[in-house]
């Protein structure tokens, strides 16, 4: 069984049809999220439409409340809309199943969480090596991996450290080492920088300028600071669920 | 992939030692508990049942008053010498017959008193009641006809009055009797209730009813029937020869009762069955409480866990993976607790045995019940909750509260 979503047909849209060979990395149609019921009701995405392509370096920005979040997760497959379609390589995620959603994760995605998420009470380097452990990577390579991928964001001291032991800032870069250590198609980044400080923001985004230009991983980077969002080749603002504009970037 | 998940779920182990050992610590309890109760109750039965047996199967004892409690025990006539003889001459299936009376006395001897129970009888009370003459010599004929004022001392009546002293040939005063002492008993030690078997003595029944009682009334006879086979016909005999000494008419109740040791030890038995129920329900209680606490500790981690599983659905696991995983560390903690609480359970009832000087026997169907019962526990309360959590979006995982 796989999910490897490379679909043959390209979708086409209803008024631009288009001619390509492989269908785009991922579009969203008219996505809406909503939680809760009648007076309760809020719709974090309402009739959300993206287009992404490979190689791109998106950054996503919006007043708090205003849909990014939610739009991330949607993306990483981590969550399931409940209107309108997401399309990955062509293929709708809507009608994957469970497996198969773990699947096109595991192969094709990396993701930082705002809140980091590492397991408690496990050292840095094994919290980078488990998305390696599902792909069956063997221990010395899967050690060997992680240990360049924590080089990467420049915590090779501290390997062994739990989180405990780390500063909020160490524990963003162990969680971004370990969304890299796949070599994704794509990483979705929650606020990465949102806990460091300025010399560091800056490391880690050119740390991504560079994933995404010599290794060609498409990002999207949910962020609040424009000057961050200054790194993207591309930058999309969210209003109320919706995209309410999107610029490209000269670098 | 099974060998990485069982390396996963072992690292998983270790580094939630805590909750690890309390796992494993429940499920320890709960087992061993269970082990140790049953084995324990099973033990005391075992020695009930053998201590019965060694009385003697073929005893009977006769005693005025009826089975029942009430007006007509108290108004029964007792039994008296003319009795006992008519059964030694008349029931052709009994062998020995002791006739005895008894009552407390305080005895002397220089300036050491003790109390304690005395009883008149024969010589074939010692042989009836399998007690040894230690020292010295039970009764001689001439001593049982006369009623001569000898005694035999029980050894717990021997070590109060003369402590490492001689007693034979010394004089001791019996209620307000002087008395020889002739013959000490071997010691039978404490019986399975608790009583002291040796605190008594014994004289002639002649002497025993004319100088301490002050009347002719006989306690109880102790009968042995020729063998075990004959115990029933023995009683029947016996019960027919009473019914028509004591003219009791038909369809009257008996005023007096026959108990054979079957009997006896029925009763006994229905009490230390009460006693492994009683054990067992301890047990399952324990059992019960480890197995809360299992759950406890389980539902207590619930959060981190249902997190963590989230953590690893994100990064790409599917949830057969890592539900597999939480499958192998509950398994793993249960097995190694159930166990620990085997071996921890069998250690503590054989100790415990040994102590009480019970025999040891072990029932394998409780220590297969009392593992399964304790490692379904574990397996379902760690497996459960992950199984839920694996199938939640792994947002909803990551979110859980
Ligand atoms: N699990 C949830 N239950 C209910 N409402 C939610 C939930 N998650 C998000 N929301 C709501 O959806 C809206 C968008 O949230 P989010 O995507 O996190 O915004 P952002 O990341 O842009 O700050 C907010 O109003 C938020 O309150
Ligand atoms: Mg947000």
């Amino acid at each position: 069984m796989s999910a490897a979503p490379s679909g043959p047909h390209a979708p086409s849209a209803p008024s631009a049809p288009r001619e390509e060979a492989v269908a785009p990395l991922i579009e969203l149609r008219d996505v809406w999220k909503t939680y809760g019921h009648d007076e309760s009701e809020v719709h974090a995405l309402a009739g959300a439409s993206l287009h992404i392509d490979d190689g791109e370096f998106v950054a996503v920005m919006g007043a708090s409340g205003s849909g990014k979040s939610t739009c991330l997760n949607v993306l990483g497959c981590l969550d399931q809309p409940t209107g309108g379609q997401y399309l990955f390589r062509g293929v709708d995620v809507g009608k994957l199943n469970a497996d198969q959603l773990a699947l096109l994760r595991r192969s094709y995605l990396g993701f930082v969480f705002q809140g980091f998420n590492l397991l408690a009470r496990t050292s840095a380097v094994e919290n980078v090596e488990l998305p390696l452990i599902y792909r069956r990577v063997g221990h010395a390579e899967r050690r060997r991996r992680a240990m360049k991928a924590l080089d990467e964001v420049g915590l090779a001291s501290r390997a062994t450290h739990t989180p405990a032991e780390l500063s909020g800032g160490q524990q963003q870069r162990v969680a971004i080492a370990r969304a890299i250590v796949t070599d994704p198609q794509m990483l979705l980044a929650d606020e990465p920088t949102g806990n460091l400080d300025s010399a560091r923001k800056a490391d880690i985004m050119n740390l991504l300028v560079e994933l995404n230009r010599k290794r060609q991983i498409t990002i999207v980077m949910v962020t609040h600071e424009s000057d961050m969002a200054e790194y993207a080749t591309r930058i999309v603002h969210f209003h109320d669920g919706k995209v309410d504009s999107d610029r490209r970037v000269e670098r | 992939m099974i060998w990485a998940t069982l390396l996963m779920a072992l690292r998983e182990i270790r580094r939630n030692t805590m909750r690890s050992i309390l796992t494993t610590l429940g499920i320890v309890i709960g087992v061993g508990s269970v082990i140790a109760m049953v084995t324990l109750g099973r033990g005391a039965t075992a020695k009930i049942t053998a201590e019965i047996s060694n009385m003697g199967t073929n005893l009977l004892i006769v005693m005025p008053g009826s089975d029942r409690r009430g007006p007509t025990s108290a108004s029964a006539p007792p039994l008296k010498i003319d009795d006992v003889k008519a059964i030694e001459r008349e029931v052709s299936a009994v062998d020995k017959v002791a006739p005895t009376a008894s009552r407390a006395a305080l005895i002397v001897y220089g300036n050491k008193n003790w109390n304690t129970g005395v009883t008149g009888s024969n010589n074939e009370f010692f042989t009836v009641r399998r007690y040894a003459i230690e020292r010295g010599a039970s009764f001689s004929d001439a001593q049982l006809l006369s009623g001569a004022p000898v005694c035999v001392l029980g050894a717990t009546v021997r070590k109060e009055l003369f402590g490492q002293g001689d007693p034979l040939g010394a004089a001791i005063r019996v209620g307000a009797v002087s008395c020889t002492v002739v013959g000490v008993l071997a010691s039978k030690g404490m019986s399975t209730f608790g009583s002291d078997q040796d605190d008594f003595l014994v004289m002639p029944l002649a002497a025993f009813q004319r100088r301490v009682a002050g009347n002719y009334d006989i306690g109880a006879v102790f009968v042995s029937a020729t063998s075990d086979k004959l115990t029933t016909k023995a009683k029947q005999q016996i019960e027919a020869l009473m019914r028509e000494r004591r003219r009791i008419a038909p369809g009257q109740l008996n005023d007096f009762r026959v108990q054979d040791m079957k009997e006896i030890s029925d009763t006994l038995g229905s009490v230390t069955g009460a006693l492994t129920a009683l054990l067992g329900g301890i047990a399952a209680v324990s059992l019960l409480v480890g197995g809360i606490g299992i759950m406890n500790i389980m539902l207590v981690s619930v959060t981190e866990r249902t997190r963590e599983i989230g953590v690893r659905l994100a990064i790409g696991a599917r949830g057969g993976e890592v539900l597999l995983q939480f499958l192998v560390e509950a398994i793993t903690l249960s097995t190694l607790g159930g166990m620990l609480g085997i071996v921890f359970g069998l250690a503590i009832s054989y100790v415990a045995t040994r102590a009480l000087k019970m025999p040891f026997m072990v029932l394998p169907d409780i220590v297969v019940i009392a593992f399964a019962f304790s490692a379904t526990v574990g397996v379902a309360f760690g497996f459960l909750p992950a199984r839920k959590a694996s199938r939640l979006n792994p947002i909803d995982a990551l979110r859980h509260e």
